[in-house]
C-alpha cells in the first residue's frame, strides 16, 4: 500500500515538474503571441492593448500560477485564436482520441498477447517466424505508407469503409464505428510487433526458470504451462510495454489523424501551436504529459501488484 | 455515338437509370470516361436546378483556430462557408463584372467620390431578423476603424464616412474611386444584424444555408434557410456539409470514394491521375493569383535595377509553367496583372528568358559574388523545385544563386516581407486598383518589394478617380510597365485554380476571381 502510494504522489510532483516544463518552453516558443494574433497589419496600439488584456506585462512566475491554478480547477482559459473554450472545444478533441485508442487497444492487445503466447509454444518453429515476420513487417513500414495502402485497397477499391474518419456528436455507433475501421485497423498494425515481441520475450526468458521444468515434470500441457505458470510471472514487463503503446496511441497519432481526417487532439495541437495559441499548447501538453504518467503509474502498480514480493515487503 | 449518349444521359438526369449504369453504357459505346462524364454534367446542367440531397465538399484551408467571425477569414474553408450563410452588397460575375446582392442599385457622384447603395428590401437574417440599411452602415464600420481587426481594414482605409439615409447606404471617400463597387465585394464584408457588434462569430446572416454545425478544423454544416431571398438561384441541396481534409491524398481518396462531391486544390502532378478517375471532373480556371520571387528594392544588393532585371531575365517562365504547375497555368511578366483582370493591356512586351541580356545587366550592376534566396515549401506549392530550377537558370547567365530553405513554421511572419530575396505568392485581387494598393503603392500596408515609386503612386490616384475606361485602361499599362521594367517583382507564373467535382454536381461554372466558382459552389450547384 505504501509502495503505491509513493507512486502516486511521485507521479503529482512529475506532473508539476512537467507543467514547469510546458511554461518555460512555451515562454521560449519564438514570436510575440499579440502579433501572432493580430497578424501583420497591427498597430503598436493595438498591440500594447492586447498584451495588457492577455496579462503578458506581469512576470512569468505570477503567470505560471495564475495558469497552474486554473488548470488544477479544471478552468483552461480560452483559446486566443478564436476565443473557444479550451475546455470545450478539447474535451471533444480528447474524447475522439480517447475513443480511437480505446478501440485500437482492445483489438491489439488481445491480439497481441495471444499471439506472443502462441508464439512461444512454437518458438523457433515456423508459426513463431511467421508471426514474427509479419508483425515486424508491418511496424517496419511507416504509419502513412500502410495507411494510404488501407485507403488505396479498402476505401477506394473495396468501398467497404470511408476514407474520411470525420466523426461527430449525434453519430450512430454504428456509423462511428465503420468511420474508425480503417484508422484504427492502421494503429492496430503499428503497435501489434511491439507487445508481441515484448510477450514472447518475457514468457521465454520465465520458461528458463527451474519451477517450468518441474511443471513439465509433473505432465502438464505445455500451453497451460505458459499460461498458468509462465505468463503470470511475465506480466510486469508485458505491461509496461502495453501501457507504453498505450501511451503512444494516445499522444503519437497525429499522422493517423491526418491521413484519415479524424478530429482528434494531434490536428488540434498543431494547428495552435502554428498560431501560437499558448493556452491550447499548454494545455495539450498537460493533457498529454498527464495520460504518459498515469498510465506508467499503473503499469507500476500492476507490476506491484503481480509480484508478491513487492506486495509484501519486509 | 453521341445522339445515344445524349439520350442516356438525359435519361439519368430525369433519374431513369443510374449513374454506374450509364457509365457502363457509355463505355460499351465507346466512349472514354471522360467524355462520358462531361456528357453527364452538361445534360445535368441543361436539366437546370435539382432540389435536394446534402452536397459535400472536402476542402483543404481550415484549421481548427478558424472562427466565424468574417473579419478572421483568411483561409479557404472559412471563405468557402462564409459565402454559404452570409451575403455581400455585391458580387464579381466570372466575366469581371459587379453583380447587385444585398445592394439593388448603385450609383455614385460625377466625380466617384459619393457612392450610395440602396439595399435590397425583403431580405431577413437567419434569426427573423429584417435587413436594414442600418445593419450595412454598422458591418461596414466594424470593419473600417483602426482597432478593428479585420482582414478588410485595408480595403477600408479610403473611406471617410458611411452613413445611413433612409433606404440608402452613403459611402463617402477621401478620394475619388472608380473600383468602389469591386471592394464591397471581399468576402470579409458579410452583411451581419447590427454588423456583427453583438456577436461577430454568431455565423447569422442572410445566405441561402444556416449553420448547423461548426466545428473549425473539421467540419462544417449548413441547412438551407427557408426565407431565403434568393431561392430559385441559390441554395439547391437541403444540406450542405464541408469536411476539411488537408492532406491532398486523403481528399482525392475522399472524392474517388464517394464520400465528398466536390474537392478543391488538386495538385498539378496528379491532375492526370485524377481525370482518369471514372465520375470525376476536373475544373480548373486561369485566375488573377501568381507565385512570386520578390526583391527588396531599397536593400542592397537589391536596390540596383540592374542586377533586378539580371534576375528578371534569368527565370525561364515556360519551364516553371510547365514543370512547377504542368502546364495549369500561364506565364507571368513580372507585373501582379494579367488578362484576368478588367482593363488589362495585352500590348504589354512579353519579357522572356535571355541569358545574355541577364549576363549583361548583371555584370553592369557590378555586383559580385552570390545572390541569396529565401525559400520554403509553404510560399507556394513546389517552391523549392522552383528555387533549384531559378538557381539553374541563373548559373547559365553566369549569375550564383545561392538557396537558403526556411522552415515553413514562421515563414509569413520572420521571412516574407523581411528578407531581401524570397519567394511567397499572392491570391490577386478582383480589380488592378486593389492588388496594386494592396502591395505596391509607396505606403501599401504589404508592400513586399519595398516600391517606392512617386510616378506609379501618382499614377495610381489619376486611375482611381479615372471614370473613362479608355484612359483608365492606358493609365493601367503604364504603371503594369513601370512595375514589370522598375520593381522588384519577378512573376514566372499564374497558377490556375484546379477543383475536382464528382459528375453528380450539377451548375458547375468555374470563375477566375477565386477557387470552388469563387467560394460560391455550395450555393450555387445541385446534386442531380
Amino acid at each position: 500500500m505504501k509502495l503505491i502510494a509513493q507512486r502516486l504522489a511521485l507521479g503529482i510532483l512529475l506532473l508539476l515538474a512537467v507543467s514547469v516544463l510546458i511554461f518555460v518552453g512555451t515562454e521560449l516558443l519564438p514570436g510575440d503571441v499579440a502579433q501572432a494574433i493580430l497578424g501583420q497589419t497591427a498597430t503598436p496600439e493595438a498591440l500594447a492593448n492586447l498584451r495588457a488584456e492577455l496579462g503578458l506585462n506581469d512576470p512569468s512566475y505570477v503567470r505560471y500560477f495564475d495558469w497552474l491554478g486554473g488548470v488544477l480547477t479544471g478552468d483552461l482559459g480560452t483559446a486566443l485564436s478564436n476565443g473557444q473554450n479550451i475546455s470545450e472545444a478539447l474535451g471533444k478533441r480528447l474524447s475522439n482520441t480517447l475513443f480511437l485508442a480505446m478501440w485500437a487497444a482492445i483489438i491489439s492487445v488481445p491480439i497481441a498477447i495471444l499471439l506472443g503466447l502462441v508464439a512461444v509454444q512454437h518458438r523457433n518453429g515456423f508459426i513463431d517466424k511467421l508471426i514474427s515476420a509479419t508483425t515486424l513487417t508491418s511496424i517496419s513500414l511507416p504509419e502513412f505508407f500502410i495507411g494510404y495502402l488501407l485507403v488505396y485497397f479498402i476505401a477506394v477499391e473495396l468501398q467497404w469503409f470511408p476514407s474520411v474518419s470525420t466523426v461527430y456528436d449525434g453519430m450512430g455507433f454504428a456509423d462511428r464505428m465503420s468511420a474508425i475501421a480503417l484508422p484504427c485497423a492502421t494503429l492496430t498494425l503499428v503497435v501489434l510487433a511491439h507487445m508481441m515481441r515484448m510477450t514472447r520475450a518475457a514468457i521465454l526468458n520465465v520458461m528458463q526458470s527451474a519451477y517450468i521444468e518441474t511443471a513439465e515434470l509433473k505432465g502438464l500441457s505445455p500451453f497451460r504451462i505458459i499460461l498458468r505458470h509462465a505468463f503470470p510471472n511475465a506480466i510486469a514487463p508485458i505491461v509496461n510495454v502495453v501501457m507504453l503503446n498505450l501511451a503512444f496511441l494516445v499522444v503519437g497519432v497525429v499522422v493517423v489523424e491526418v491521413i484519415f481526417v479524424y478530429p482528434g487532439m494531434g490536428q488540434y495541437l498543431v494547428d495552435h501551436v502554428s498560431k501560437r495559441d499558448i493556452p491550447v499548447v499548454q494545455a495539450c501538453g498537460m493533457i498529454f504529459a498527464a495520460v504518459y504518467i498515469s498510465l506508467n503509474i499503473v503499469a507500476d502498480i500492476v507490476a506491484i501488484i503481480a509480484n508478491p514480493r513487492l506486495r509484501h515487503p519486509k | 455515338m453521341s445522339d445515344e449518349l445524349k439520350y442516356l444521359s438525359d435519361r439519368v438526369v430525369r433519374g431513369l437509370m443510374d449513374r454506374r449504369a450509364f457509365m457502363g453504357r457509355a463505355a460499351a459505346l465507346g466512349a472514354g470516361a471522360t467524355l462520358a462524364g462531361s456528357m453527364l454534367s452538361s445534360a445535368a446542367f441543361a436539366a437546370g436546378p435539382q432540389k435536394g440531397g446534402i452536397l459535400k465538399a472536402g476542402m483543404v484551408g481550415g484549421e481548427s483556430t478558424n472562427s466565424l467571425d468574417p473579419a478572421t477569414f483568411a483561409s479557404q474553408v472559412p471563405f468557402a462557408f462564409g459565402h454559404s450563410w452570409g451575403d455581400t452588397l455585391v458580387e464579381t460575375s466570372p466575366t469581371g463584372g459587379v453583380v447587385n446582392r444585398l445592394a439593388e442599385e448603385i450609383s455614385a457622384t460625377a466625380d466617384a467620390r459619393v457612392w450610395t447603395f440602396k439595399i435590397r428590401s425583403g431580405v431577413t437574417f437567419h434569426n427573423g431578423k429584417t435587413l436594414t440599411a442600418a445593419d450595412v452602415v454598422a458591418t461596414l464600420q466594424r470593419h473600417s476603424g483602426e482597432e478593428t481587426k479585420s482582414g478588410a481594414l485595408g480595403i477600408m482605409r479610403g473611406i471617410e464616412t458611411i452613413s445611413q439615409d433612409g433606404n440608402n447606404v452613403v459611402v463617402a471617400l477621401k478620394n475619388p474611386n472608380a473600383d468602389l463597387p469591386y471592394l464591397m465585394a471581399d468576402y470579409h464584408l458579410i452583411i451581419q444584424p447590427n454588423g456583427g457588434m453583438d456577436a461577430p462569430d454568431a455565423g447569422i446572416g442572410t445566405g441561402p444555408y444556416k449553420v448547423v454545425v461548426n466545428e473549425p478544423g473539421v467540419r462544417y454544416v449548413g441547412e438551407r434557410f427557408a426565407d431565403y431571398w434568393d431561392a430559385p438561384n441559390r441554395g439547391h441541396a437541403d444540406q450542405i456539409e464541408i469536411i476539411v481534409i488537408n492532406d491532398a491524398t486523403a481528399r482525392t481518396a475522399a472524392l474517388q470514394g464517394g464520400q465528398v462531391h466536390i474537392i478543391n486544390r488538386v495538385e498539378p502532378k496528379i491532375v492526370d491521375l485524377v481525370k482518369r478517375v471514372p465520375g470525376v471532373t476536373i475544373q480548373n480556371v486561369g485566375g488573377r493569383g501568381h507565385y512570386v520571387f520578390i526583391m527588396h528594392c531599397n536593400t542592397a544588393p537589391f536596390d540596383n535595377n540592374d542586377l533586378r532585371l539580371a534576375l528578371k531575365y534569368a527565370m525561364d517562365r515556360g519551364q516553371m509553367v510547365d514543370k512547377i504547375l504542368r502546364g495549369y497555368g500561364s506565364i507571368g511578366n513580372d507585373m501582379p496583372i494579367n488578362a484576368a483582370y478588367p482593363l488589362f493591356d495585352e500590348g504589354i512586351e512579353q519579357r522572356t528568358y535571355d541569358p545574355d541580356k541577364a549576363k549583361f545587366h548583371f555584370k553592369k550592376s557590378g555586383h559580385d559574388g552570390p545572390v541569396l534566396l529565401r525559400t520554403s515549401d509553404v510560399a507556394f506549392p513546389g517552391a523549392v523545385d522552383a528555387s533549384q530550377l531559378f538557381q539553374e537558370s541563373c548559373q547559365k547567365a553566369g549569375i550564383t544563386l545561392e538557396i537558403k530553405r526556411e522552415p515553413g513554421d514562421g515563414y509569413w511572419s520572420e521571412v516574407w516581407n523581411k528578407q531581401p530575396f524570397c519567394t511567397s505568392y499572392w491570391g490577386g485581387r478582383p480589380t488592378q486598383d486593389q492588388m496594386y494598393s494592396t502591395a505596391y503603392l509607396s505606403s501599401a500596408d504589404w508592400n513586399d518589394t519595398r516600391f517606392f515609386n512617386e510616378r506609379f503612386d501618382k499614377l495610381l490616384l489619376e486611375a482611381r478617380a479615372e471614370l473613362d475606361l479608355a484612359k483608365r485602361k492606358e493609365l493601367y499599362s503604364a504603371m503594369g510597365t513601370i512595375v514589370r521594367d522598375e520593381g522588384g517583382l519577378i512573376t514566372p507564373m499564374f497558377n490556375d485554380f484546379i477543383d475536382a467535382v464528382s459528375d453528380k454536381v450539377g451548375g458547375y461554372k468555374v470563375d477566375p476571381g477565386a477557387e470552388l466558382m469563387n467560394g460560391m459552389a455550395l450555393s450555387k450547384t445541385w446534386l442531380a
